[in-house]
């Protein structure tokens, strides 16, 4: 398989604040790649990097093949970046947004608009062409986003925390365009804080920490390195009470078992136990904590509000 | 115009690196690209146009009327006070482009414009472009209201096309200070607030009144600033008063200042951009 994006050893310092600490990563072409991490794991960064804003202070890396400091202009012409606060015009419409995105990509006045018109469509905005963009919605803007970054089929596609901030169901919208992407073959790299997106949209994860990537792989391959099935109690509200990590085998649960029953909280009134497969929150406690997965310290502790306050 | 776009692949195209590149643009396409959309951005916002002529227009009214007879009292102080006016009108307008240059840093969309294989200084060529086109009118329309309230110049043709070069000159040299300023401000807002530079200099200098009638300490100063030579440059196309040095200090002052202000912005414009 060829490779769209090699870093190798990549450093960064923002004034005493070691940011990437010596980053490696290999993105297969046509894949969708995650990086996952919590905020200021260094993921902006990293984004900053492979799209030319950041000049790295040690190391290298290419984007389909064009070198990010020797040849920054050449990695420009094979990549989009929809970044991390929505980069667009709130002044202009829609239409004016990609227009002017079409023709500073090189495309004649024409060919702008056709696109422009091609991409409304697709995306979902028509009706809302020639409003202003200061007037949208959230996810309507995110939108408009990811399509001033399709106005020419570049080779990768780079999008920052591309989700964060919406609701429900333009996440998953989003979801559905990404995924067509790279069912298109765009190469899609892409950071998130949210483990359930990596988990449902990315063909590889890399779970970034302190500036360096902690664990690679597939989803399959990540909760695998956890281990078994966790047991779990919880009270009448279904609210965790406490979890206990197994290796998956009889013996493991029974004592899990045991260990609850002889603990007072086995006596709440209305608590239940059930037994959950690992998942990706579990990988990223075990890592990012540095301790084993479902150790007393980080078990009590929903991952959620760990991603949040770390 | 770019044709090479015909060429795109569809949708199907190979994965990986065989697949099309961002075509590169042409000439100074960026450049008139970015004209235009400052100017939708301009027409957009008609109150801060409105503001930028009704202020001045309200100042040499209150000038005219209110003080001049006491400053004047043979009626002549419209011919003293308009080329300050002028200037102060152009100044003015400069400072909006702060606060456009300073909105685009502090959004998202610099950062996308600067992932694509864009001439860095596009973006701000194009807010520069639109405040100078828009200051020009502007001062065109405060020296209409002028005329109508009594300002008599004796100018010639070729001083009127003299002295619109010189205004020309000082509002590019205002406006790249002023999207410098925005580079360097924190917020819109900030940027914003530098804005009163421009409003309370014309007051030291010889816009309103004479440098010699201000206190020894103030003189020097009110001499030394940039807008009392092009005012006097000005006042010398206009109404005839004599030129002396003034010309050619005013021209240097510009100059020097569009130099410092490229030299600054390109700088900021490296350092900011990209710092996230």
């Amino acid at each position: 398989m060829e490779l769209a994006i090699q870093a190798r050893g990549l450093r960064k310092r923002f004034g005493s604040t070691e940011v990437l600490a010596g980053l490696d990563l290999a993105v297969q072409a046509g894949s969708i790649f995650a990086l996952l991490g919590p905020n200021g794991a260094g993921k902006t960064t990293t984004i900053g990097i492979l799209t030319t804003l950041v000049r790295p202070d040690a190391g290298a890396a290419t984007v389909v093949g064009a070198d990010v400091r020797t040849a920054p202009a050449e990695v420009q012409r094979r990549i989009a970046l929809t970044g991390q606060s929505a980069a667009v015009d709130g002044e202009l419409t829609a239409i004016e947004n990609l227009v002017m995105l079409g023709r500073l990509s090189g495309l004649g006045r024409r060919q702008a608009r056709a696109k422009a018109a091609e991409l409304l469509a697709r995306f979902e905005l028509e009706g809302a062409a020639k409003r202003r963009v200061s007037t949208f919605s959230g996810g309507m803007r995110r939108r408009l986003d990811l399509s001033l970054s399709l106005v020419v089929d570049v080779p990768v596609l780079f999008l920052d925390e591309p989700t964060t901030g919406l609701d429900t169901r333009s996440r998953q919208e989003l979801w559905a365009i990404i995924r067509s992407l790279a069912d298109a073959g765009t190469t899609v790299f892409l950071t998130t804080q949210y483990l359930e997106e990596a988990d449902r949209l990315a063909d590889r994860i890399a779970v970034l920490d302190r500036g360096t990537i902690a664990a690679e792989g597939t989803a399959a391959e990540l909760k695998a390195r956890v281990g078994g099935e966790f047991v779990e109690l919880r009270d009448a509200d279904g609210e965790l009470l406490r979890e206990i990590p197994t290796d998956g085998s009889v013996h493991a649960l029974r004592g899990a078992i045991d260990e609850l029953d002889r603990s007072e909280l086995g006596a709440v009134p209305g608590a239940r136990i059930g037994i959950r497969r690992p998942s990706l929150d579990d990988v990223f406690l075990a890592i990012t904590a540095g301790g084993t997965p479902g150790s007393p310290g980080s078990s009590a502790v929903r991952s959620g509000e760990l991603l949040e306050t770390n | 115009m770019t044709t090479n776009a015909t060429t795109l692949p569809a949708r199907t195209a190979p994965a990986g690196p065989t697949r099309a590149l961002r075509p590169r643009i042409r000439g100074t396409v960026a450049e008139r690209v970015f004209v235009t959309r400052s100017l939708l951005q301009e027409l957009r916002d008609p109150e801060s146009m409105l503001m930028a002529v009704v202020l001045p227009v309200m100042l040499m009214l209150m000038f005219t009327f209110i003080f001049g007879q006491a400053i004047d009292p043979s009626g002549g102080y419209v011919d003293y006070v308009v080329p300050g006016i002028i200037l102060l009108c152009a100044g003015f307008g400069a400072s909006s482009t702060a606060v456009s240059v300073s909105r685009d840093m502090t959004t998202g969309i610099i950062e996308r414009f600067r992932t694509m294989p864009l001439r860095s200084g596009a973006v701000l060529t194009g807010h520069v472009v639109v405040s100078v086109i828009r200051n020009l009118f502007a001062t065109a329309v405060v020296i209409a209201v002028a005329l109508l309230v009594g300002f008599r110049p004796d100018a010639t043709a070729l001083d009127w096309l003299a002295m619109f070069g010189v205004v020309a000159l000082y509002i590019l040299a205002i406006t790249y200070l002023f999207a410098a300023i925005g580079l360097a401000a924190s917020s819109p807002e900030a940027a914003n607030g530098y804005g009163f530079i421009l409003l309370f200099l014309p007051y030291v200098s010889s816009a309103f009144v004479p440098v010699e009638t201000m206190p020894d300490w103030l003189r020097p100063i009110a001499e030394h600033q940039p807008i009392t030579p092009v005012i006097e440059t000005i006042r010398s196309f206009l109404v005839g008063t004599p030129l002396g040095s003034s010309g050619w200090v005013a021209l240097a002052w510009c100059l020097g200042i569009v130099l410092a202000a490229a030299v600054w912005g390109a700088w900021l414009f490296r350092r900011k951009a990209g710092r996230r």
